[in-house]
């Protein structure tokens, strides 16, 4: 469990320095009246919505660590046998980042108002994400061809189901992916859009740099 | 999840006006399909208890049994093995989880921090329905071929899923498809849960002003969406070793008489993932009734809850620490014997925020005015279970005591004393004392004396004396004990005690559901605020409070949570939006 | 300022009539009755644990210091749990409404905070220091220990112990057969002098201290023997292990402490420790794996096997 008692140490860190900010050595019953500043709660300026995706992204984030841990306790068994890596893969990842820096570059575009770039750049997001999971299928098949089935043995039972997880995250951001290119088409309500724009850019890299541990989890092993 | 997330409007609730969202348009959008948190809370609630009463019934089965064995014809040690394990998941994951958190979560937090609604209504709204879900695939499981699963609520592999444990055909299934929904289900409520205490506080309400049902729901929130995954992967893996052959917990083994395709996994790594889940899953049900059960002896005491601060601290320390002592529950699994002493050690660490707690509670009855209303009774049955159980905790804990007791009844008595009877005790209080704010009316005084004398005195009588089977070395998940040449016959009178107690606990639970509905109609007008509160729950303009919550003005926060008799201040009690320069002298 | 507005707006009722009320029904409670229960659960609970014949079995191993550690144990936590609930139905009984003065408005106190919970560390470390001491007992193995093999199999025991070599030969699930339950490895030497027990009970001799190697061929199982204390569970694909020196002759009871299906509680066997002479002349009744596989198959006997045969 060591890779998950890592990751919640990083967590814990995040919420101690958050914490830190929050005053929780005052003592509350001396101070009456509208504490400090306007809100004065202590609640972020980030938007709601980020902060909820923050959220999930530490509930999803401990998911996979929990993959990862529960991968290296099964390795160390006596009947763990590598599987080749196809190098497919390679190329995946290129897609997935190219998926990662169309978004990138959406919310670039979005900050200078130019709404037909933006219409690219998310459709360029959503061709590229799309092709990365078919690449995913197709290394798949290419695994089935060379004999490496899912009861194969252990680590291609974990290729598989680690890579479906993966990939089912990718076509859940896909969705909401949908609704901003949707948005970018009618053209209307631009602030809402920018959010969506930052939300899907957020998932994305975490979604490519999840994928990069992964894939390098893969290429250890 | 994501998407809706987007979709929401990027404003605070508590910054957002009367908008069109608090304005449901027919019938079906205000009670079915409702996205207000408090229509929410009460069908999460009502969904719990009715599940709950089928895992009621199913331990007055198993107790029959332990009492009677054989009187029963249709108790056979399958069916004794299914009520056990469905008993046991039901209570842990479908009731407790789903009623602190869904339940008084959704009805309590927007309320108590002054916001309007949840974050994200509704993803809020799916979250119900996808538990709703998770429970009816659960219950389809008593009507499949087999039956549900009898593996017990642990569901260790191999046997889980192998012929030999009853439902391992169907029911084993629909048990790890319906914790993943559950699991999904929770996520959603829970972004709720959290983001709402983080963005949702009304001016003034810092989180040291906060009461500390919020700190516990919210800790215990964050807890569960870190710790659920661990169940998730398990679950994941499992079914994927039953339904497709993988081989990640199963070994090579010989399943009667037959050498089965399965090879080299490791049933000890499901446990690490159970558990990693598991004992976080004690906090997720404790540390929301270490929060409400303090609300309910301050208010009822007239007094400040003692040492607040520690007490906030003492709930994240025992959140954070919760993460770090699961292997307690493996002492005896064969896992390496070193990692006892680490695990022994954290565990019994815990014990001291724990412990620290108990105190505060104890010492805010001191130099209180203590009105024995039935909230402060169930209170104080709490604070007598949940020391009981808590101290046959360190039992254990204690790696070397573990060893004699553990997979014994002193087990089963230790935790149903800890995570179900005093949570339990807290969920009837909080009812009792949140019930006029949701209906308007009081609870019954006198169905709620008889209900809590019973309960109370009966569940101590079961568990109590449970402890001391244990002793005697009679293993747990035995449909009868048979012939040994430890366990003396007068053990039998006991059972048979026990189970009496049993049968007439559960009885009067009957009572309390009826004094539910009955008051509903019945009970007396309770007025806004009946118990004289500080929280801001109690201060809404209307009682019921209306979707939306607050009417045209958000509250302000002007002081903590905890102002009773506040030297100088007219009234005994100071709410949390009365302006400073108000009552005090 | 208009936020004032929004407070008393917010609070509605503040000289309301149903204060009276409540304080009414409050009068109406008495205190006495609750008082009197958490006594009675405090000195009911000390009088049970003296009074009541329920204790557990006399102890027939090494492991009497598990015992002692429960002991200081119990002194520790009975002695916490009667002093809270008693100063819990102090404080009711002395500050129960109508009875006290005007509440003490006391957010902390810092000393007595620190003092409670330096008192608890103490409580706790008087505990953990003796069970940590205990438990790495448990876990070292003295040299001299001799290797003792029991199989778990739903739903029954069997036994094996190392021939004149002094060990156990190599098993596998693979070599298990109906002739070979135990599934040990036909081809490995050391196997052969192996003594298989397949249909009685084990013999252990007093005072010679056993390193108890568990191994199952199935499902998880736990090797319980109340009287011996410890306890640990059999996992399948894997060999676990604890020790222990019988110390009275008996006979006792062996139990599956680990959930193994629907025969669980069925699943017994019987640890019979005895003397020297009396263990001596029992093993020397035993058959060999060697010589067991020779007699099947010379007479063709067809026999179940051990683990089939308690099956129900």
């Amino acid at each position: 469990m060591g890779v998950t008692i890592l990751f919640f140490t990083g967590l814990a860190v995040i919420a101690v320095w958050w914490l830190s900010t929050q005053r929780l050595t005052s003592k509350p019953w001396l101070e009456q009246g509208p504490a400090g500043e306007p809100t004065g709660t202590g609640v972020s300026s980030v938007p709601i919505a980020k902060v909820g995706l923050g959220v999930l992204l530490a509930a999803i984030g401990s998911l996979f660590a929990l993959f990862i841990s529960a991968y290296f306790m099964r390795m160390q068994l006596a009947d763990w046998r590598p599987v080749p890596k196809p190098t497919l893969l390679w190329i995946n990842t290129g897609v997935l980042m190219l998926s990662s820096a169309a978004l990138q570059w959406a919310q670039a575009m979005a900050d200078r108002d130019k709404v037909r770039s933006v219409r690219i750049a998310l459709l360029g997001a959503g061709a590229t994400a799309l092709l990365f999971i078919a690449g995913q299928v197709v290394a798949w098949r290419q695994l089935g061809d060379a004999g490496y089935f899912l009861t194969s043995n252990p680590a291609s039972s974990f290729f598989f189901l680690i890579t479906a997880l993966h990939g089912l995250h990718v076509l859940g951001g896909l969705a909401a992916l949908g609704r901003n290119i949707i948005r970018a088409w009618q053209g209307r309500d631009l602030p809402k859009l920018r959010l969506g724009l930052d939300l899907c850019s957020l998932y994305w890299d975490f979604l490519l740099l999840m994928w990069l541990v992964l894939f390098g989890l893969l290429l250890l092993s | 999840m994501v998407d809706t997330a987007i979709g929401r409007e990027p404003i605070a609730p508590a910054e957002a006006g009367e908008v069109e969202l608090y304005h449901p348009h027919s019938w079906i959008t205000k009670y079915v399909f409702s996205q207000d948190a408090k229509i929410i809370a009460i069908q999460y609630s009502l969904t719990a208890m009715a599940i709950g009463l089928v895992a009621l019934v199913l331990s007055w089965l198993t107790r029959w049994q332990l009492a009677f064995p054989g009187t029963l014809s249709f108790i056979d040690p399958s069916q004794y093995l299914q009520y056990i394990t469905m008993h046991g998941m039901i209570m842990v994951v479908y009731l407790l989880t789903a009623l602190f958190l869904g339940g008084f979560g959704n009805y309590l937090i927007p309320l108590m921090v002054g916001a309007r609604d949840m974050a994200f209504p509704y993803l809020n709204m799916l979250s119900y329905w996808t538990y709703l879900l998770a429970v009816l695939v659960l219950v389809a499981s008593f009507f499949v071929p087999g039956g549900p699963t009898g593996a017990g609520w642990t569901l260790y592999p191999p046997q889980s899923i192998l012929p030999g444990t009853p439902g391992y055909e169907w029911g084993i299934i629909l048990m790890l498809a319906s914790l993943i929904i559950f699991i999904i289900g929770f996520t959603m409520g829970g972004l709720n849960y959290v983001v709402t205490v983080l963005q949702g506080r009304a001016r003034g309400m810092t989180l040291m002003r906060m009461p500390l049902t919020i700190w516990g729901i919210f800790t215990a929130t964050v807890l569960a969406l870190l710790a659920f995954p661990a169940l998730f992967v398990g679950a994941v893996m499992m079914l994927f070793d039953r339904v497709l052959g993988t081989s990640f917990f199963m070994p090579s083994l010989v399943s009667m008489g037959e050498q089965l395709q399965y090879g080299g996994g490791s049933p000890i790594l499901f446990q690490h993932l159970f558990w990693f889940f598991g004992h976080p899953e004690v906090y997720i049900v404790a540390l929301p009734a270490f929060g409400i059960v303090s609300d309910l002896i301050s208010t009822h005491a007239r007094r400040n809850i003692f040492g607040y601060r520690m007490m906030v601290w003492a709930i994240v320390a025992i959140g954070v620490l919760s993460f770090v002592v699961w292997a307690h529950h493996m002492y005896v699994s064969g896992m390496n014997p070193w990692f006892g002493f680490f695990f022994a050690t954290t565990t019994l660490i815990i014990a001291i925020p724990t412990a620290i707690k108990v105190y505060n509670w104890v010492l805010t009855l001191w130099h209180g005015d203590i009105h024995l209303t039935i909230p402060m009774l169930f209170a104080l049955a709490f604070i007598v279970t949940f020391v009981n159980g808590g101290l046959t905790g360190l039992f254990l804990g204690n790696v070397v005591v573990d060893v004699p007791l553990s997979d014994t009844m002193f087990v089963v008595a230790h935790f149903h004393m800890v995570m179900g009877v005093a949570p339990i005790f807290v969920i009837f209080g909080a009812l009792y004392h949140w019930y006029p704010k949701v209906t308007g009316r009081m609870l019954n005084e006198w169905l709620g004396q008889l209900h809590f004398w019973v309960t109370f005195i009966g569940a101590y009588a079961i568990f109590f004396p449970m402890h001391y089977l244990g002793l005697l070395g009679m293993p747990r998940r035995y449909h009868e004990i048979g012939q040994t040449s430890f366990v003396p016959e007068s053990a039998q009178n006991l059972n048979v005690f026990i189970t009496i107690a049993a049968l007439t606990v559960g009885a009067v639970q009957l009572v309390f559901l009826f004094n539910l509905f009955w008051s509903l109609r019945y009970g007396r007008a309770s007025g806004g605020n009946p118990w004289r509160a500080t929280t801001l729950e109690w201060q809404t303009p209307e009682t019921p409070p209306p979707h939306g919550n607050w009417g045209k003005e958000l509250p302000v926060v002007y002081r903590w949570a905890y102002d009773y008799n506040v030297p100088g201040a007219k009234e005994d009690f100071l709410p949390q939006n009365q302006p400073p320069d108000w009552g005090t002298g | 300022m208009d936020l004032c507005a929004t407070g008393s707006a917010a609070f509605p009722g503040s000289t309301d009539r149903r204060f009276d009320a409540y304080l009414q029904l409050q009068a109406e409670v008495d205190g006495m009755p609750i008082v009197l229960a958490l006594v009675l659960i405090a000195v009911g609970s000390v009088l049970f644990h003296f009074l009541s014949p329920w204790w557990w079995t006399p102890i027939a191993s090494n492991w009497g210091y598990i015992d002692t550690t429960l002991i200081i144990t119990f002194w520790i936590t009975g002695t916490v749990f009667v002093a809270v609930v008693l100063f819990t139905a102090y404080c009711v009984y002395r500050f129960r409404h109508g009875t006290a003065e005007r509440p003490h408005y006391e957010p902390e106190n810092k000393k007595l905070e620190w003092t409670l919970t330096i008192a608890t560390a103490v409580g706790v470390v008087a505990m953990l220091a003796p069970g940590l001491f205990v438990w790495r007992q448990f876990v070292t193995v003295p040299d001299e220990a001799t290797d003792v093999e029991i199989v778990g199999q739903q739903w029954g025991w069997s036994f094996r112990l190392p021939g004149g070599d002094g060990r156990l030969g190599t098993s596998d699930i693979r070599h298990i057969t109906a002739e070979n339950p135990l599934g040990l490895n036909p081809n490995d030497a050391r196997a052969k002098d192996d003594v298989v027990i397949a249909s009685d009970d084990l013999h252990l001799m007093i005072g010679k201290p056993v390193k108890v190697l568990l191994r199952s061929t199935d499902v998880l199982h736990n090797f319980y023997v109340p009287e011996f204390r410890g306890k640990m569970d059999m996992v399948p694909g894997s060999v676990t292990y604890f020790w222990l020196t019988p110390t009275r002759t008996g006979t006792f009871d062996i139990l599956c402490a680990e959930l193994c299906g629907v025969g669980h509680p069925q699943m017994r066997g019987a640890v019979v420790v005895e003397d020297k002479a009396s263990y001596e002349a029992w093993l020397g009744k035993q058959q060999t794996f060697a010589e067991a596989t020779q007699r099947l198959k010379t007479t063709k006997t067809d026999s179940t096997p051990d683990g089939s045969s308690a099956r129900n």
